[in-house]
């Protein structure tokens, strides 16, 4: 690659100068000398414990807890910055937060990086201060990891997979499973943040103002609330999907329906004008650091007023309730009064024409 | 949120509701044109309030639904060429053609982009000199003014790769396509507001004159639906076939102007195939000759697009009004929003997919 600078290279030889200092190049993946220059200088300056330091093929975990969660999720967002978040914090974010509604405490994290060849040394560097600055509020450690780079054009410019491994500390939420009619549905925080905000940011929509997304650790919250005995029967980050996608998925395992009131949902304002100009709906929007919980009615003002005491989950409301079944899983109330069968769209929401 | 929230206001909703059904003494037969107002109708549940006294028939308003097949194929085949980059807008990329849709063909490889506007189409011309961008317009006289601005701004701009895969459609000679369908049932029109707003609403006089029914031009809020659904009835029961703007927020008799002189200044009306109607007198635009450099079938060498049947699919007789989706046989078997069959089942605009989102009762399990 042209912009690759050159100017130490030995001439005929094919593996790119150590002194690139511009862009990564494939040499960085081989696995020798290149890999673990880079592993020591930018991953175990900024990741560096005990584990990690081992540079061992596998981390060694202890535990006193007789139950653990583990969960893994790969991230492959466009761009790789956006307003509110970048690639490196929803790695922590997501894969703790998926930890988290699963009641566990969050507390090893693994970090795979799938860089493509050319990715400047300072979107790197920038997105592995990021992941270092999540991982301390998420207070998980990265304890092993892997990198590989790839030939221009097979990866698009940075992929992330974290798998992590928390641990179980109080009775976990049951989960869907568990409904049962006149359970109360709440949101943690305004919808669709995220999805909003990197539709903006990937077509380059210059709307005022420009939605932030909500990328964020949930784990205080929910800990706190485990820890309060106010464990809900299930809570999910309503992250791909949005939130319909999780009432839908909900409504199915349960045998219920699941009743929102639209007016009820808190969209911040930036949100609903991108909706409102694009034709689209909040509810089908991606969060990543807003959840969906259901939980009995006699616990939902001790939820509310725990949640509100986290700055994450302060904007927290109820928005529907479970019912016995009815003809269709899902429905929403509209201005109206009627309620409707909530659409789950196939696909990625597109933009109507008019 | 200005400009929404006050059409949509629960109070007030639920008081027009109420004067519209008292209102109310027969069973009248009142059609919406535009998908957009389909859409409100069935996702405010308005529809299904008034289901019982009125009975509301949803028109070939959905651009995406009235293209026909043909026209999709032809995109299909210019996006297949290794140096063109198709571009159009969302909910297009979905609808089927005889050879599948442009998102198949994008899996297979073809280059084909989701864009906002038709003039980031010409923005991306500018960017990418060795390709041949096309843009793929569709869409009433609300959509043309914007892509015929786009044709002018590459004309400005001495593009030589950019160019227009033209199949405008112009409203109200499909609402006279539909008076004119035997067995018509229709008593009142609701126009499009937003098509209005572009074309002004004063020749429809001419419309209530010949057919003598009223036309109603009406927004998409629920409120502004509920208006034009009031306004409806009452020159329904009082036997006055008469024109009434409802959007007057928006829509205003003359139009537009300066959208008017920029659809004028690159298309010309000519009569084009409609799914569901063969074809339509003056229903659609087309690219003035002096512009051919700047028209996709031109540049590349297509035929004009000549119609095939639909099969089995009855899209034609739901767009006219002479059935409900749910009386077509493959609605909800064979068509469904991720297996459309018709273009109304592919929209989120189209009859049939609001149909099936909205008010589609599934069986219950036990």
């Amino acid at each position: 690659m042209s912009q690759i600078s050159r100017q130490d290279d030995v001439p005929g030889c094919p593996i790119p100068s150590e002194n690139d200092r511009e862009r990564i190049t494939l040499a960085y993946g081989e696995g020798g000398r290149l890999s673990r220059r880079m592993i020591r200088e930018r991953i175990l300056t900024r990741f560096s414990n005990d584990q990690l330091n081992q540079l061992g093929d596998a981390a060694l975990l202890t535990t006193d807890s007789r139950q653990l969660a583990f969960s893994t999720d790969g991230y492959t967002v466009t761009p790789l910055f956006f307003p509110g978040g970048d690639i490196g914090k929803l790695a922590v974010f997501g894969t703790s937060n998926d930890l988290a509604v699963s009641g566990a405490i969050p507390r090893w994290l693994s970090l795979s990086l799938i860089i493509e060849e050319g990715l400047p040394w300072s979107v790197l560097d920038r997105v592995l201060d990021s992941i270092q600055a999540a991982a301390a509020v998420a207070k998980v450690s990265i304890v092993t990891g892997d990198t590989k780079v790839v030939p221009h054009g097979a990866a698009d410019k940075l992929f992330i997979t974290t798998s992590g491994v928390g641990e179980i500390r109080e009775p976990a939420p049951p989960g869907p499973r568990s409904l049962q009619p006149d359970d109360v549905l709440i949101v943690s925080g305004p919808i669709g943040c995220h999805g909003a905000a990197i539709l903006c940011a990937r077509e380059k929509f210059d709307f005022d103002p420009l939605p932030n997304s909500d990328c964020a650790s949930l784990i205080q919250p929910l800990i706190s609330l485990y820890a309060a005995r106010l464990t809900p029967r299930a809570v999910r980050d309503a992250t791909r999907g949005g939130a319909a996608a999780v009432l839908q998925e909900w409504a199915d395992a349960s045998g219920l329906t699941c009743i929102i009131n639209e007016s009820a949902i808190p969209v911040a304002d930036g949100v609903r004008g991108v909706c409102e100009l694009l034709g689209l709906d909040p509810l089908n929007f991606a969060n990543e650091g807003t959840f969906v919980l259901a939980t009995p009615p006699e616990l939902v003002e001790s939820t509310l007023n725990l949640l509100r005491q986290h700055a994450v989950t302060n904007q927290a409301a109820v928005i529907g309730r479970v019912k016995p079944r009815q003809n269709n899983p899902v429905l929403v109330v509209r201005g109206i009064g009627r309620e409707v069968v909530l659409d789950e769209p196939s696909g990625s929401p597109l933009p109507r024409i008019c | 949120m200005k400009f929404v929230d006050e059409y949509r206001d629960p109070t007030r909703l639920k008081i027009q509701l109420a004067e519209l059904r008292k209102m109310i003494t027969r069973r009248w037969v009142i059609m919406d044109v535009c998908g957009g107002q389909t859409h409100g109708l069935l996702r405010h549940g308005i529809e299904q309030e008034l289901e019982d006294v009125l009975d509301l028939v949803h028109g070939p308003g959905c651009p995406v639904c009235v293209t026909p097949a043909e026209a999709i194929d032809d995109a299909v085949e210019l996006a297949n060429r290794p140096d063109v980059i198709m571009t159009s807008f969302g909910d297009m990329l979905r609808v089927p053609g005889r050879r599948g849709s442009l998102l198949q063909a994008r899996a297979r490889g073809a280059d084909i982009r989701i864009v906002y506007s038709p003039a980031d189409s010409v923005q991306l011309a500018v960017r990418e000199p060795e390709k041949q961008v096309i843009f793929f317009a569709v869409g009433f006289e609300s959509t043309a003014p914007a892509t015929a601005l786009a044709v002018l701004q590459a004309r400005q701009l001495g593009l030589k790769n950019f160019s227009l895969l033209a199949n405008h459609v112009r409203v109200e000679p499909a609402m006279r396509a539909v008076m004119q369908l035997p067995g018509n049932r229709i008593q009142g029109m609701l126009a499009a507001g937003h098509v209005c707003t572009v074309t002004g609403y004063a020749h429809y006089s001419e419309f209530v004159n010949q057919f003598r029914v009223p036309v109603v031009v009406t927004g998409f809020e629920p409120m502004d639906l509920l208006a034009g659904l009031t306004r409806s009835v009452q020159l329904l029961e009082s036997g006055e076939p008469q024109l009434c703007n409802e959007y007057s927020r928006s829509a205003q008799p003359e139009g537009n102007l300066h959208a008017q002189r920029l659809i004028d200044e690159v298309y010309c009306v000519a009569t084009v195939p409609w799914r569901g109607f063969r074809e339509i007198a003056d229903g659609g635009l087309v690219m003035r000759p002096a512009l051919q450099d700047f028209d996709a079938r031109s540049r590349f060498g297509l035929a004009e697009a000549l119609l095939s049947s639909d099969g089995e699919c009855r899209s034609g007789d739901v767009m006219t009004g002479r059935i409900k989706p749910i009386e077509c046989p493959l609605f909800g078997n064979a068509c469904t929003p991720e297996t459309p069959v018709g273009a109304p089942m592919v929209s989120s605009e189209g009859a049939c997919s609001a149909y099936f989102r909205y008010a589609r009762p599934i069986e219950v399990r036990t």
